[in-house]
Parts: structure tokens; sequence; C-alpha cells
């Protein structure tokens, strides 16, 4: 941080004004002239309170993903028919059994045996050759597409939220005071909040995982180079195994919390694959903390675009992932 | 030399084939959204299909009708892109087709490029799609979703007390055309539109919407269908949402009173108007439901057959008995077919139809309100029925040509 205010003093500056005026944006009365200028101030608390949730969303995607990536350099393009997959799973468990949090596990469970099978079968077999690997990966998302719609048809399917969980809360966010005094606080969705803690706890564990663990101490030295770390004794296949369950384990889960607070249907799993490239691609090749950065630069993008610029809201996020490309090419918070 | 004899024999069994069809078959093409946001409104269309074939059945006098069934997204490029391919490689005469509002427009201009064939409107609601240079060789036997309209916006008014409304809408035209509908009667009772909100079709995170809606209004009249309306319900729910709601035809439809959730209970007592009603004491509608709850067990359909199996049943009803008044005669370009289906008036479940000189439908439409039949199923129950409903709408068609065409901000808010 302080080596971050040294280099770019200019930088450091424009960020912290960026977090005041957020901060004030967010606790502060608007003032009637700031209301009648950009709208409400509820709206706008929405609007960022979702683009975090749905970042939430978007991270939980895109950590497998990247995490993926950047150990075995594998650019996994099925990933979204995993998330899709996941879903579906959740949807038929959570219908089966009526528990939310069951539906959870079990998605993680059967997608994590997808992926396992997957890095068994296809991608050992193809070790290092990158564009075979793309290829592949392409072709075997268009043949799950299909066989999902096979089984599943083209309907809408919403995982059901569990009942303590509908309904909004108070948030001690002031939107606005009545003509008599009385404060007004913001309602928000608890189911959001809700998701949004997971996503954080498991960003969090995978972090902890990552940084305090023997087993990340394996997989970050995988990621740095992978043919010293096998010359020194560890079984680089079983790692690789075991990090490609956990990324399509997590796409999974990411399929019930999108099947919950949005729905399921086919065509999902592109637009997840999608969101999750551009993602990484923002937050840096490889990167966990970089995969939560873009995740939510992203989704705020995309719910303040569809407030304040509807028509324009698609345009944002790519010209994000545009500017990002030509001044920092390697993503914001890439490994150097 | 071998790709010219090899062309000779294709375009020789090609008019053979021709022939011999002609002889015992007439095939028709039928589209319907079986993918993306309207899939479900896009089955139950189909049910209304196999509902008329039914009870009317197959058979023109001595041909018998064949149909070759397409899929669509309820884009205007899926639509013609089915369109084409029914026409060119299934060889079809006529066409039963499309569903969609934006698709209603794109399958007309392209019946211009055919006009050999005959095109019957299966379900489409845009006003544009009759009522700018329409195509002599496409009929609409439903109304527009304006027509569906008639009726809500004095009932909103003068029964309901509401003065104040906002909308939100899917952003096509279908939608544009019943929230024209909506607002130029509203305005005329002397109501408020505050605030017009569209949202792409398939917007699958309604949570800023949701956040945007107006508190200072009346009541907010929700102009979404399919998925859609769906996913809106869901999040309104959970952002637990207490206005008073005012539906249009495929928002208080069977194809979301009948989803999955509790989200739909928001419905209970939402004001709407559409071209049928669940509880209408008519025989002949009451008849309809009955054929249409013995075709098919009840898992596979809605208590009740929704808006699309009503406009399906009557679009299939008139192409049957206009084929057999001419007796499957489809010679010379199909002028007889043409000429019947412009004059027959049939007698559809939801009340008489009859064309105008656009070929667009005349009919019946009703304002209704939802109920719950005590055993948590949702019906829309009949509040006002109202006969002859034409195209302008009862305005004199010079002044309604000045309102101008359906879209995000026509017609303002005020008394033509």
């Amino acid at each position: 941080m302080a080596r971050f205010i040294e280099r770019h003093p200019a930088w450091a500056l424009i960020v912290i004004i960026a977090v005041a005026v957020l901060a004030w944006l967010v606790f502060a009365i608007w003032p009637p002239g700031l209301e009648a200028a950009i709208g409400r101030k509820r709206v706008f608390l929405n609007a960022v309170l979702n683009g975090i949730t749905l970042g939430g969303l978007y991270f939980l995607v895109a950590s497998g993903f990247t995490l993926i990536f950047g150990l075995m350099r594998n650019v996994n393009l099925a990933h979204g028919s995993l998330y899709l997959f996941g879903g579906y799973i959740g949807y038929a468990v959570s219908t089966w059994t009526g528990s939310w949090i069951l539906s959870f596990i079990v998605a993680f469970i059967a997608v994590a045996l997808v992926g396992v099978i997957l890095q068994l079968a296809v991608f050992r077999r193809m070790e290092g050759q990158d564009l075979r690997q793309t290829m592949v990966t392409i072709g075997l998302s268009i043949v799950f597409a299909d066989l999902m719609l096979w089984v599943f048809g083209g309907d809408f399917y919403q995982v059901q939220t569990p009942s303590w969980l509908i309904g909004p809360v108070q948030l001690p966010l002031l939107t606005a005071i009545k003509s008599s005094g009385e404060p007004v606080y913001l309602q928000y969705p608890l189911v959001r909040l809700v998701i949004f803690a997971a996503s954080v706890v498991i960003g969090i564990a995978m972090w902890l995982a990552l940084n305090r663990t023997r087993i990340g101490m394996i997989v970050r030295a995988g990621v740095d180079d992978r043919d010293i770390l096998a010359a020194t004794g560890v079984r680089i296949q079983l790692v690789f195994v075991l990090v490609f369950a956990l990324g399509a384990g997590l796409a999974g889960i990411a399929g019930v919390v999108g099947g919950t607070f949005q729905s399921l249907s086919p065509g999902e799993d592109t637009r997840f694959l999608l969101a999750s490239l551009v993602v990484v691609i923002v937050g840096g090749m490889g990167s966990i903390p970089g995969a939560a950065l873009g995740a939510v630069i992203i989704g705020l993008a995309e719910q303040l675009g569809s407030v304040y610029i509807p028509t324009y809201a698609i345009v944002v996020t790519f010209l994000i992932m545009v500017l990002v490309l030509a001044l920092r090419p390697q993503g914001l918070l890439a490994r150097r | 030399m071998l790709k010219g004899s090899l062309g000779l024999i294709a375009l020789s069994s090609l008019l053979l084939s021709g022939t011999a069809f002609a002889q015992e078959k007439i095939k028709v093409g039928v589209t319907a959204t079986l993918e993306g946001t309207y899939t479900v409104l896009g089955e139950d269309g189909m049910r209304g299909f196999q509902t008329a074939l039914n009870v009317l059945g197959k058979k023109i006098g001595d041909k018998e009708l064949e149909f070759v069934v397409a899929s669509t997204d309820a884009t205007p490029d899926s639509a013609v892109r089915a369109v084409r391919k029914l026409i060119e490689q299934d060889k079809v005469q006529i066409l039963l087709s499309p569903l969609s509002g934006d698709e209603g427009i794109a399958v007309k201009n392209f019946a211009k490029t055919h006009p050999e064939l005959t095109f019957v409107n299966a379900a489409s609601g845009a006003q544009e799609t009759t009522y700018v240079d329409p195509a002599p060789n496409f009929f609409r036997y439903n109304m527009d979703g304006a027509q569906w309209q008639v009726g809500l916006g004095k009932y909103a008014y003068e029964t309901k007390g509401y003065r104040k409304i906002a909308t939100v809408g899917e952003d096509y035209s279908f939608i544009y055309t019943q929230v024209f509908g909506l607002v130029l009667e509203f305005c005329g009772a002397g109501g408020q539109v505050t605030n017009r909100q569209w949202v792409p079709l398939g917007t699958k995170d309604f949570a800023s919407v949701i956040a945007a809606l107006p508190d200072d209004v009346d009541a907010i009249y929700l102009g979404l269908g399919g998925a859609d309306a769906v996913n809106f319900l869901n999040q309104y729910q959970q952002a637990g949402g207490k206005a008073h709601l005012m539906g249009g035809s495929i928002m208080i439809d069977q194809t979301i009173l009948s989803s999955k959730g509790s989200a739909k209970n928001a419905l209970i007592g939402t004001i709407a108007a559409s071209g049928q009603a669940d509880t209408w004491e008519d025989p002949g509608w009451q008849k309809f439901v009955k054929a249409y709850q013995d075709s098919f067990p009840e898992s596979k359909r809605f208590p009740s057959p929704s808006l699309l199996a009503t406009n399906y049943y009557g679009s299939t009803m008139a192409l049957i008995l206009a084929l057999r008044q001419v007796n499957g005669d489809l010679s010379n370009n199909q002028a007889k077919l043409k000429d019947a289906l412009a004059k027959i008036e049939i007698d559809a479940p939801n009340g008489k139809i009859k064309l105008d000189a656009n070929r667009q439908a005349i009919g019946t439409n009703f304002v209704t309100e939802v109920v719950d039949d005590g055993k948590g199923a949702l019906f829309s129950k009949v509040v006002k029925v109202i006969p002859n409903v034409n195209q302008t709408l009862g305005y004199d068609p010079a002044v309604f040509a000045k309102i101008g065409l359906p879209s995000r901000t026509v017609p303002e808010c005020k008394k033509y």
C-alpha cells in the first residue's frame, strides 16, 4: 500500500478521492440538487449493492476459472457449462429434498467429479498444448449445452429460496429524511446479502488456503514453476486434479447461487463464461484477489449502467475490458 | 456434366414430390417460441394448436393437413430463419406463424417476398404488423396488444381510483403496443403516467429495476412475459415490494399464474385486460377449456388455457374452416383460400372474430382481476366484457393516425 503511494502518487490521490466521494454518496443524505440531477439515493444505493452482490456471484464463477488457469495454464472454455450443470443439479436436489443448503453440497460434489473426469480424461492427455485444449473445451461446451438442453429442455428453472431468506431487511443506511423528520432506511433483499457474505467467506478461505497451508504452498509453487516442483517429488498430477476439482466445484456452487437469485436456462453457460473471461482479464489471469476486484468492478458497471445508461449498459463492461487491455494488459492485480 | 445431371434429377424429384403432395397433403408450417425467454408461452401455444386439431380434425375434403413445426426464440431473425427453412426446405404451402410481436413484423415483411403463399398469424400482437403497410397475404385472427388493453385504463381510473401510474415493460414492439393502448385510455380518462421503464427481453437481474420503481404512484403496470415476469416477481418478493399492480395480457396469464413458487401471489387482486378471461361463463369458452383440459394430462398443461393457447386455437380454426370452404383448393396462387380467409367470421372461444380491410381481427376484449380459487391456483376473473374492439380502438382513423406508432415514448400522456 505504502509502496504503491510512493510509486504512483497521482494515481493514489485519484483513488483516495474516488473512495471519499463514494463514501460520501453512500452515507450522506443527498442534497435536493443532487437528487434532481441523478435521481434518488435509494436507487443509487440499491444499484451499488446489487453490483457488489452480483460481483459476488461473478467471483464464485471466475475464481475457479482463474485458479485452473493460474496453475495449469489451461483456458477451460467449458467452465460456463460447469456453472449451468451445477445449477441444474442444485435445482433437482432442492426440489427433491426441499433443502437449499444440501443443494450446494451436492452441486459442489457432482460438478467437482465432472472436473476430475475432465482433467483425467481430457486435459492430462494434452498437457502443454494450449491450442488443442482450447479447441477441445469449446467442443465440450457445445456438447454439454446440447446434452443439458436434451435433459432439462428450454424451460426456465429457479431454485426455490428458503422461506427464512425471502423478503427484505433494513440496512443502517439512510436514504432520505421524511418531512416529519423520520429517517428512512434502506430495505434490501436478505438473500442477496447472504449470498454475498458466503462468497466473501469462500474468497477469504481460498486466500488462506493458498497462502497459509502446505497444499496452498504446493499450488503456489506449481504456479511459479511446475517442472521444478515435480522434480522435488511432489505428485503434481494429483495437485492438478485437486485444483481442477475445486475450481469446477466452485462453478457448481455458483450455478446454484445464480439459479436462486436469477434463473437457469440454456444460454446461461455462455453468458457466465463470457462474464468470467471479462472478470479475469480485468483482474489479471491467475490471480484470486484480481478475480475479486474484477468481479466487483464488472458487477458494479453492469448494475449502475442498467440504471443510469440503460441503452449502453452492455457496452460499459467491454469498455472497461478494452481500457484495461490498453493500459495494463496483464490485468489490474496480475502477478509480476 | 455430372453436376448438371444431378441438378436435373434433384429438380425433377422436387417437381414429382410437389405434385404428389398436392394430391393428398396440404403442408402447413407452424412456428412457436420453443426456446428462450418465451419458451413456456410457445409450449402452451402448441397445446392450443393441438387442441384445435383434436376438435376439428385434419381432413380437408379428400386431402389431409400435414404440419411441420419450427422453433424460434422471440427474436425477429429467428422467426424469419424458421419461416424460410419451412418454405425452402420443407416446402410448406401455408404458414401459421409467429408467436411474438417483433417476429410478427419481420414475418409480415417476409410474407411480401412470397406473395403466392398464405400466412396466418399464430399469436403475435404488435400493432405495426397489420397497421403499417400490411402484406396482402398475411391474416391475423387475434387482436393486437393495444386492443387487448381496451377497458383497463378506464377501469383503473374510474373504479379503482388510480390517478398516477408508472409502467415497466420489455423493450420491444408488443409491449410498446400494450402500453400504447393503456396510456391512451388511462390518460384520456384523466390519469397520469409518470414513468415508463423499459428492460431488455431476457433480463435476469431485476433488482436495480425494482429499486428504481417510483413510490409516489398509485399502481405499477407490468408489461412482462414468460421467464422475465417470473424473474421479476421472484425478485420483487425478495425485495418486499407492496405496490398495487396492473398487468399486461401476457403478465396476467396462465403462463405466469401457474408458475412454480409463491412469488406469483403478489398478483392476487391485480387488474389486467386481455383477449380472454379464465373464468368467463360463455358456453363456447367453457367448451374450449374442457377440450384443452381433455387433450392433455393434468401435469402437462395449465389448469386453464393461456392467451397463447387461445390464439393458436383461433388461428388454426380460421385456417381449417377457410380451407374447408374452398375444399382445399390452392390453385392460382391460393387465391380462393386468401379470399375465404379475408371474409371468414369465426366463433372463436373468446368471442366472434372477423377481419378488417387490413386483415386484422376485430374481436372481444376482457377486463379481469386475479383471484385465488381457494386451492392455491390463480385465475383471471371477468370484470367487464367489451365486444367489437377494432384496431383504431374506436378512434376516428385520421385522429388515430396522428397519435403515431407505439414506441418507448409514444403516445404522449394526453387526451387525443
